[in-house]
C-alpha cells in the first residue's frame, strides 16, 4: 500500500521548523509553530485511517458497520485545542512585545543575553 | 517576502547562515530518523488499532451516545479534555492581564476615537449579510454544541463557531457594537464557569458514583436528545469555555490591532 | 440513587489533587470582577488541601507492594488487556514528586504573602493550574495524558513567565520558553503516535505489554528517542538547554521558585517512567546502549552547567546553570537504569528541588532588599540584610554540595555506587567536577553579596549596561517581610532535614523497585495479582563516600575563596592558556544567544543526534 501519509507528516514537521529557524519576524515563527504542529494532526488521523470504512458515527448506520479508529480523531481534537491555546498566546505575547519595543524582527529584539 | 539586509551577530554568535547549515544537519538527521520509525508502522490503511475497534463496539451502548469521538473526549479519555481546557484557560488569563492593561493605557478613550476609526467604510451589502448571519450562527452553535454526543460537533467545534459571531459584528457593524455585545465580566464569568463546570461534573462522579468523571446521570436511550448521561453537561461546559475563551481572544487582538494602528498612524505623522 | 457509593479507597481521591487546584481557580477568575478579597486565603488553603492529599498518597503507595492505580471514569480493563479509560499509576516516587511540587507552590504562594496588590488573582489563578498540571503529570499513568499534562504544565509556566506584561525581557523570555518547548511537546506527540501506530494502546502499562514480545526495531529506537528528547527539553539536557536560564531570569520570584524546584525535574522524572514501563522490556538487550547515549547527554549537561554557572553576574541566571547542571547529575542516575540508582534520584531531587528553591527565595529576598540580582551591582549590599540571609544562603550550598549527612549525599552516594557497579566508575570524578563548580559559584556570589568580599567586578561579562530592574513588588524596600524568611528557612531546612526521615534511603530504595517493576505496574494496571519481588539488598555507602564528599565540600570552599582573592595562588596559569580558556568560555556563552532560531536548530540537531547514537547503540 502507501506510505505516503507518513512521508507528508515528516515534510509538514521539517520544513515548518526550517520557517522557525529562519523567521525574521515573530508572527511568521508563530505561524510556523503551528505548522509543525499540523504535522502531528496528519500523523494521528493518517493512523487511524481506514479506506472503505465509515466514520464512528452510528446514529444512521447499523453498529456493526466497520468504522475508523475514534481514539486519534479525539486525540486530533485536543491537539488542535492545545495547539490553539499556545498559539493565542504567543500571538498575544508578540502584540505585546510589539508595542513595547516597535518591532517583532528577532534580531532587532533585544533579549537578556549574555 | 523582499530579500532583507543579513541580520546583526555579536563576535561569537552562530551566523545566520551557521544557524541554516547546523539546522539542516540536525533537520536531515531528524527527517531520516522520522521515516526510518514511520517505516515500522503498518502500510497506510492497514491497521486498526485494538484500543478504537473495542470502543467502536462498546461504546454507543454503554454510554448511549451515537458519536464515539464524543463519548472519547469527554468520557474514556475525559480526563484529557479537562487538562486541554486548563491549557485553553490558562492561555486566555493572559489575554485577560494584557486586555486589563491595554485599558489602563487607554483609560476610556477608545470610545471617542471608535468613529474616526470606522468612518463608514463598510459597504451596505456587508453590513446586511454579517447581520443577518449573526443570528443563525449562534443558533447553529447551539445546536452543535447540544448535539454533540448524537452526530459530529460537540462543545469545542460549538464554542468556536459561538465566537465567530462576534468576527461578524466585527465586520459588520463597527468596533463599538462589537464592544456592546461582549460584555467581558460576563464573558470571563461564562469562561471560567464553564471550565469550573467540567471539574464540578467531575467530581460529581467520584461522589455519587465512585471516581473521578464517571457518569452518575441515567442514560436514556442511544440516539435521543436527551441521553448519555453526563456527556451533554460536560460538552455545554467546554462549549461555554471554548466560546469564553474564543470571545476574549479575538477582542484583546483586535483591541491590540487597533491601539498599534492608531500609533503607527501618529508616529507617521 | 438509593446508595452513595462514596469513594472507599484513598486512590479514588487522587484525581482531586489535580481537578481541585483547577476548580480553585476558576472560582478566582469568577470572583475576580466582584471581589480580590481571601484570595490569597483561598488559594492557601487549595494548596494545603492538595500538600495532604499527597501526603496521604504517599503513604498509601509506600505502604503497597505495588504501584497504586486509580481509574478516572471508573472503566476497568477489557479482556485482552486492553485499557479504555485514562489510569493515575504511582509508586512511592510518583507521589513523592507530587508532594514535591504542592510544597513548592505552598511556598511560592507564602512569598507573596501580603503582596496582594502587586500579585493579583490572576496569578494565583495560573500558579494553581500549574500545580495541577504538574500532580497530573507525575501522577498519570497513560501517554496521551501525560502530553496533555506536559502541554498544561507549560502553557501555565510560559504564562507565568510572561506575568510582568510591562516588561519586554520577561515576554522574551517567554517567547524562547514557549518555541523550544512546543518543538519538544509537539515530538513527543510523535513518538506517541508511532507507538499507537504499533500498539493501538495509550496506556503505559498496555503499551509496555504489547511491546514485550517482539524485538525492537526502528519504530522502538525512534519512538524512545522522540518521547525522551521531548521530555529532556522539558528537563533542559544540553543541547535542548537554552531556553532555562532565559526564562528562570526573568520569571517572577514566585514562579521561578517552583520551575527551579520541580519542573526541570519531571523532565528526567518522565524519561524514567517511560522507559521502565514501556521500552523496558524491548530495549534489554540493548540496556548498555541506552545507559551509555543518556550518560553521555547527561555528563555534557553537567558540565556545562557547571561551567556556565561560575560565569554569571545575574543571580537567578546562576542559580538557573546550577539547576541545568544538577538535572544533568540526576539524569546520569535516570540514564544507569538501575533501581538504586533510580533511588537515588529521588533523593537527590527531592532534597536539591528544596534547597534550589530555598536558594531562589533567598535571590528573591535579595532582590526585593537591594533592587538587583546582577553580583556586580548589589556587591555587598546584602550587608544590610539580617545576618540570617547569608547562614540560610550558605547553608543551603553546602546541602546543594551533597555535604554528608544532608539529604543529597545519601541521593548521590546511591548514585556513585550504582554507577560502579555499571562499569561507570570515573562519574564520581563528574559529580565531583560540575559539585565543586557549582558550589563554589554560589559561594562566590554568597560571599559578594552578602560579605561585600572580592574584587567589585565592573560587569566584565557584559560590556552593555544591564538593564534596569524593577522591585517585583511595590512595598518599601526597608524590610524583607517574615513570609519571606519563613518560606526560605522552612525549603532549605526541608532540604537538609530529607536525609533525617526515617528509613529514608531504605524507603527510596523501595519505592525505586516497585517504580522498575515492569511486569508488577502491568499487573496493577490490568487487574492482575502483583507478582512478589526478591527483598531488595540494603546499598551499602562506606567511608569512601563520606570522605569524597567531604574533600568535594572543602574543593569547593577553597576554589571559591581562590576566585574571591582570599587565598593566594601559589602559580599562575600560563597567560596563552589563560587567553585560550578565556576565549572558549566567551565562544561558550555567546552560544546562549536569546534566539529562538538558534535554539530551535540546536533542539533539531539534539533530536537527531540522540536518535541517532541510539539508533547506533542498539
Amino acid at each position: 500500500m502507501s506510505f505516503l501519509p507518513y512521508v507528508v507528516a515528516v515534510w509538514v514537521c521539517v520544513i515548518g521548523l526550517y520557517g522557525i529557524v529562519t523567521s525574521r519576524h515573530l508572527i511568521h515563527a508563530i505561524i510556523c509553530l503551528s505548522v509543525v504542529q499540523s504535522s502531528t494532526y496528519v500523523l494521528l488521523l493518517a493512523i487511524g485511517y481506514r479506506k472503505g470504512y465509515a466514520a464512528p458515527i452510528f446514529i444512521d448506520i447499523p453498529r456493526s458497520t466497520k468504522a475508523v479508529d475514534p481514539v486519534v480523531q479525539a486525540l486530533t481534537l485536543t491537539d488542535v485545542v492545545v495547539g490553539g491555546a499556545v498559539t493565542a498566546l504567543l500571538l498575544a505575547i508578540a502584540v505585546q512585545l510589539d508595542k513595547h519595543l516597535g518591532t517583532l524582527d528577532p534580531d532587532e529584539l533585544d533579549p537578556l543575553r549574555d | 517576502m523582499a530579500r532583507q539586509a543579513p541580520p546583526r551577530r555579536r563576535p561569537g554568535e552562530l551566523s545566520f547562515a551557521g544557524r541554516r547549515r547546523l539546522f539542516v544537519v540536525g533537520a536531515v538527521g531528524l527527517a531520516g530518523l522520522l521515516l526510518w520509525g514511520l517505516a515500522g508502522l503498518p502500510d497506510f490503511s492497514t491497521f486498526t488499532p485494538v484500543y478504537g475497534q473495542v470502543l467502536n463496539r462498546v461504546a454507543v451502548e454503554e454510554r448511549s451516545t451515537t458519536d464515539v469521538v464524543t463519548a472519547v473526549n469527554f468520557d474514556y479519555r475525559g480526563f484529557d479534555t479537562l487538562g486541554e481546557e486548563f491549557i485553553l484557560f490558562a492561555a486566555v488569563l493572559v489575554l485577560g492581564l494584557l486586555l486589563r492593561a491595554l485599558a489602563e493605557e487607554r483609560r476610556g478613550k477608545i470610545d471617542d476615537d471608535a468613529p474616526r476609526r470606522h468612518p463608514g467604510k463598510t459597504s451596505d451589502a456587508v453590513r446586511l449579510t454579517t447581520v443577518a448571519l449573526v443570528g443563525p450562527t449562534v443558533l447553529l452553535a447551539i445546536y452543535i454544541t447540544a448535539h454533540g454526543h448524537l452526530t459530529p460537533g460537540g462543545g469545542f467545534q460549538g464554542g468556536v463557531i459561538a465566537a465567530t459571531a462576534l468576527l461578524l459584528v466585527y465586520l459588520g457593524g463597527d468596533y463599538a457594537a462589537m464592544r456592546r455585545v461582549r460584555p467581558l465580566t460576563l464573558v470571563t464569568t461564562a469562561k471560567a464557569a464553564g471550565a469550573g463546570g467540567f471539574v464540578l461534573i467531575g467530581l460529581g462522579g467520584l461522589i455519587f458514583a465512585g471516581a473521578f468523571l464517571q457518569n452518575f446521570l441515567p442514560l436514556g436511550q442511544p440516539g435521543h436528545l436527551v441521553a448519555a448521561g453526563t456527556i451533554p453537561l460536560l460538552s455545554l461546559a467546554v462549549g461555554l469555555e471554548v466560546a469564553g475563551g474564543f470571545v476574549l481572544l479575538l477582542s484583546e487582538l483586535l483591541d491590540q490591532l487597533l491601539v498599534l494602528r492608531r500609533r503607527r498612524e501618529r508616529r507617521s505623522q | 440513587m438509593s446508595s452513595i457509593p462514596f469513594a472507599t479507597d484513598l486512590a479514588d481521591l487522587a484525581p482531586v489533587a489535580v481537578a481541585g487546584p483547577f476548580l480553585v481557580a476558576a472560582i478566582l477568575v469568577t470572583a475576580l470582577p466582584f471581589t480580590r478579597r481571601h484570595v490569597e486565603l483561598i488559594a492557601a488553603l487549595a494548596t494545603s488541601l492538595v500538600v495532604a492529599l499527597c501526603v496521604a498518597l504517599l503513604l498509601k503507595a509506600l505502604h503497597e507492594t505495588g504501584p497504586v492505580v486509580s481509574r478516572l471514569g471508573g472503566w476497568q480493563p477489557r479482556p485482552g488487556g486492553v485499557v479504555v479509560g485514562i489510569n493515575f499509576t504511582f509508586d512511592s516516587l510518583g507521589a513523592a514528586l507530587a508532594l514535591l511540587a504542592a510544597v513548592l507552590v505552598a511556598a511560592a504562594q507564602a512569598f507573596t504573602l501580603r503582596f496582594a496588590a502587586a500579585v493579583g488573582a490572576t496569578f494565583h489563578a495560573l500558579l494553581l493550574v500549574f500545580l495541577g498540571g504538574l500532580v497530573g503529570f507525575a501522577l498519570t499513568g497513560d501517554l496521551f495524558n501525560m502530553f496533555v499534562f506536559f502541554e498544561l504544565m507549560s502553557v501555565s509556566a510560559y504564562a507565568l513567565t510572561a506575568y510582568r506584561i510591562e516588561r519586554a525581557d520577561s515576554l522574551q523570555g517567554a517567547l524562547t520558553f514557549a518555541f523550544t518547548n512546543s518543538v519538544g511537546a509537539i515530538m513527543i506527540l510523535f513518538g506517541i503516535a508511532l507507538l499507537y501506530g504499533r500498539t493501538g494502546a495509550l496506556n503505559l502499562a498496555a503499551v509496555g505489554q504489547a511491546l514485550a514480545g517482539r524485538e525492537s526495531d526502528g519504530l522502538v529506537v525512534v519512538a524512545f528517542a522522540m518521547i525522551t528528547g521531548g521530555f529532556l527539553v522539558k528537563a533542559a539536557i544540553v543541547p535542548f538547554h537554552f531556553w532555562l536560564a532565559d526564562a528562570y531570569a526573568v520569571a517572577p520570584t514566585p514562579a521561578g521558585i517552583v520551575f527551579t524546584g520541580v519542573m526541570s525535574d519531571l523532565g528526567i522524572y518522565a524519561v524514567a517512567r517511560i522507559y521502565q514501563t514501556v521500552f523496558q522490556a524491548p530495549l534489554a538487550p540493548h540496556a548498555g546502549g541506552v545507559r551509555a547515549v543518556l550518560i553521555g547527554f547527561a555528563v555534557a549537561t553537567a558540565l556545562l552547567g557547571a561551567v556556565m554557572a561560575l560565569g554569571q553576574d545575574h543571580l537567578k541566571r546562576l542559580l538557573a546553570f546550577v539547576t541545568i547542571s544538577q538535572i544533568g547529575l540526576g539524569l546520569i542516575g535516570v540514564g544507569l537504569l538501575t533501581p538504586d540508582a533510580t533511588a537515588g534520584v529521588a533523593l537527590l531531587i527531592s532534597a536539591d528541588g528544596l534547597l534550589r528553591a530555598g536558594l531562589f527565595v533567598c535571590l528573591g529576598a535579595v532582590l526585593h532588599r537591594c533592587g538587583s540580582v546582577y553580583q556586580s551591582r548589589v556587591h555587598g549590599a546584602g550587608k544590610a540584610m539580617q545576618r540570617v540571609w547569608p547562614v540560610l544562603f550558605t547553608a543551603g550550598t553546602l546541602g546543594l554540595a551533597a555535604l554528608p549527612p544532608f539529604g543529597a549525599f545519601w541521593g548521590k552516594a546511591l548514585i556513585e555506587g550504582a554507577a560502579a557497579d555499571q562499569g561507570y566508575g570515573w562519574i564520581p570524578a563528574v559529580f565531583f567536577v560540575a559539585t565543586v563548580l557549582t558550589a563554589a559559584a554560589l559561594l562566590r556570589a554568597g560571599a559578594r553579596v552578602f560579605l561585600g568580599w572580592g574584587a567589585q567586578s565592573t560587569s566584565s561579562s557584559d560590556p552593555r549596561e544591564p538593564k534596569a530592574e524593577e522591585r517585583e513588588l511595590e512595598e518599601s524596600r526597608r524590610r524583607v517581610p517574615q513570609a519571606m524568611l519563613a518560606s526560605a528557612a522552612a525549603l532549605i531546612l526541608a532540604g537538609l532535614a530529607l536525609g533525617a526521615l526515617p528509613r529514608v534511603i531504605d524507603r527510596a530504595q523501595q519505592g525505586a523497585h516497585v517504580f522498575a517493576d515492569r511486569e508488577a505496574y502491568a499487573a496493577a494496571v490490568l487487574g492482575r495479582p502483583i507478582p512478589t519481588r526478591p527483598p531488595v539488598a540494603a546499598a551499602h555507602i562506606g567511608a569512601f563516600e563520606v570522605v569524597l564528599a567531604l574533600v568535594t565540600v572543602l574543593a569547593a570552599v577553597a576554589l571559591a575563596a581562590m576566585l574571591l582573592g582570599r587565598v593566594r595562588i601559589p602559580f599562575t596559569p600560563p597567560a596563552g592558556l589563560r587567553r585560550a580558556a578565556e576565549r572558549g568560555f566567551l565562544r561558550l556563552r555567546r552560544l546562549h544567544s536569546g534566539q529562538i532560531g538558534d535554539y530551535v536548530a540546536w533542539a533539531t540537531l539534539g533530536f537527531a543526534v540522540l536518535g541517532g547514537t541510539l539508533a547506533l547503540a542498539t
